[in-house]
């Protein structure tokens, strides 16, 4: 048995955009345990829902994280919605599953860009993220925002796009497909990229499962868990499956994600071509009074909105899983009996956004 | 210290932002916007850094690591607040965990507002703080 010996990771890292600290515990190189302390970033909003109106609040969910932002406030909305019984226009039900899964590109590409640059292949990461400022220029385009674009309501969306644009929008994707296949390529077929990432940092079925590992992390071991399946918005519309591996290592992770953005792709093509005309939203009147659990399948997994109302203007209690915490259990796993160098690339792994985790 | 303007380094610190800011201060660095060509470098040391990038407000845990991040980098120091909650506190501020914005712990010398603060203006944010940057060396230099 070799020494052993405690190595800080973190808060600031250069690996890591955002903060979290982990104590590694080594013996030589190698990861005995990793003991992980958050708050970092934590804000305490969910108090904030005595001080904000349930209108007012979706403004303060969709600042949950600038990632997943839009699906957060689509969590949040379709959760007040069922408390307060409101039918959903059908075309918002579409603008919103378009809006969500251009959400998923935009984050899996950054994703990507992030984890090129963990094991230190830069020029991946400035190609990842030029494709996704591509998504971002469609936000920009239909929104005026490029991350926070803050499109939901109670009720529907606040802002309609014409048909033009997103046959314009299906278009664009279609052109982007040869350099998104050709990007992703490297990582999946790139000799160097893969002694990186094959056979490191496995999770198993069985632990996956017991961890309650989800998203691409559950579905990378063969967890065949989306919350899309639920048909909340107009998924139930749309035809998919999700997309599994039962491989569990790093690779399968990435390969996952990779699919999933094609997936997306599809996805999009498909409401585009269903979307009917209509409204975009109902006037709500009155107050939440019950409460309800929503369940949504965002990039990083599974979060869940527990909306509980009083039958006031403010809410009881708002309470949000978000996916990256439900993932650190399955993280500490993997890092049991990594080398050292591979803590940055396991950490990545989850795709950890700790702006959601701490909230 | 006659020319430090044409390669300022830069150092980016996630306070307690919800990261929409902090995707776009690396969306600087990415081919669109690019400011290397103004030979600004994202660099993850403090002892390297010249300008200081925080987003996000101040919250109880982290204040003494962004004093700690401060204190650690070399003078001159430029410090850059983006985005509204790491100006004021922006929808944070009534949270009970958030102290306030950044210039509650740390003095800073530009405010880049937005939530989230775009690229643009970030650039122009940290344009502005490589020429004082510049004026606080030159100020150095005159008093040696």
């Amino acid at each position: 048995m070799g020494k052993r010996s405690v190595v800080p990771f973190g808060p600031h890292h250069p690996v890591l955009p955002e903060p979290i600290h982990l104590d590694l515990v080594l013996e030589d190189e190698t990861v005995i345990e990793a003991v992980p302390s958050i708050g970092y970033i934590h804000r305490g909003l969910e108090t904030l829902v005595k001080k904000k109106d349930y209108k007012q609040y979706v403004y303060v969910v969709e600042r949950i994280c600038g990632i997943c932002s839009f699906m957060h406030g689509m969590g949040y909305c379709e959760s007040i919605e069922h408390v307060m019984n409101v039918e959903v226009p059908v075309r918002a039900k579409y603008l919103r599953t378009i809006w969500a899964e251009l959400s998923r590109i935009h984050s899996h590409l950054l994703w990507l860009g992030l984890f090129a640059d963990a094991f230190g292949f830069e020029s991946l990461f400035m190609h990842s993220w030029r494709l996704r400022e591509k998504i971002l220029d469609m936000f920009e385009y239909s929104t005026g925002g490029r991350v926070i674009f803050s499109v939901n309501t109670v009720g529907g969306v606040l802002k309609d796009m014409p048909n033009e644009m997103l046959t314009k929008f299906v278009k664009m994707l279609d052109e982007m497909d040869g350099e998104l296949r050709k990007v992703t390529g490297v990582f999946l077929n790139d000799y160097t990229v893969n002694s990186r990432l094959r056979d490191v940092g496995f999770l198993t079925y069985e632990k996956a499962w017991e961890l309650g590992a989800v998203g691409p992390m559950g579905k990378a071991s063969g967890l065949n868990v989306d919350m899309r399946q639920r048909k909340y918005a107009a998924y139930g519309d749309l035809d998919f499956t999700p997309i599994t591996s039962n491989v569990g290592d790093c690779y399968a992770r990435t390969d996952v994600r990779i699919q999933e953005i094609f997936q997306s792709i599809d996805l999009i093509r498909q409401a585009v071509a269903k979307i009917p005309e209509g409204p975009i939203a109902t006037d709500v009147k009155g107050t939440p009074n019950g409460e309800y659990f929503m369940r949504v399948e965002q990039p990083r997994g599974e979060a869940v909105f527990y909306t509980r109302g009083n039958g006031s203007m403010y809410l009881d209690r708002a309470r949000i899983r978000t996916p990256t915490f439900a993932n650190i259990p399955a993280l500490l796993e993997t890092l049991k009996g990594a080398q050292l160098a591979d803590v940055p690339l396991l950490v990545l792994t989850i795709d950890p956004c700790i702006s959601c985790t701490e909230r | 210290m006659a020319n430090v303007k044409r390669s300022p380094w830069l150092l980016h610190y996630d306070g307690s932002s919800c990261n929409g800011c902090d995707i776009e201060v690396l969306a600087c660095t990415t081919p669109v916007y690019d400011v290397e060509r103004f030979g600004v470098v994202n660099t993850g040391d403090p002892f390297h850094a010249d300008i200081f990038l925080i987003t996000g407000g101040i919250n109880s845990q982290n204040k003494e690591v962004v004093e700690q991040i401060y204190s650690q980098m070399p003078s001159p120091k430029v410090v850059v607040a983006v985005g509204t909650c790491a100006c004021t506190g922006g929808v944070f501020k009534e949270c009970y965990n958030i102290l306030g914005g950044v210039d509650t712990v740390i003095p800073v010398d530009i405010y880049v507002p937005g939530c989230a603060a775009r690229p643009e203006s970030i650039i122009d944010g940290v344009v502005k703080a490589v020429a004082l940057f510049q004026e606080k060396a030159d100020a150095m230099d005159s008093k040696k």
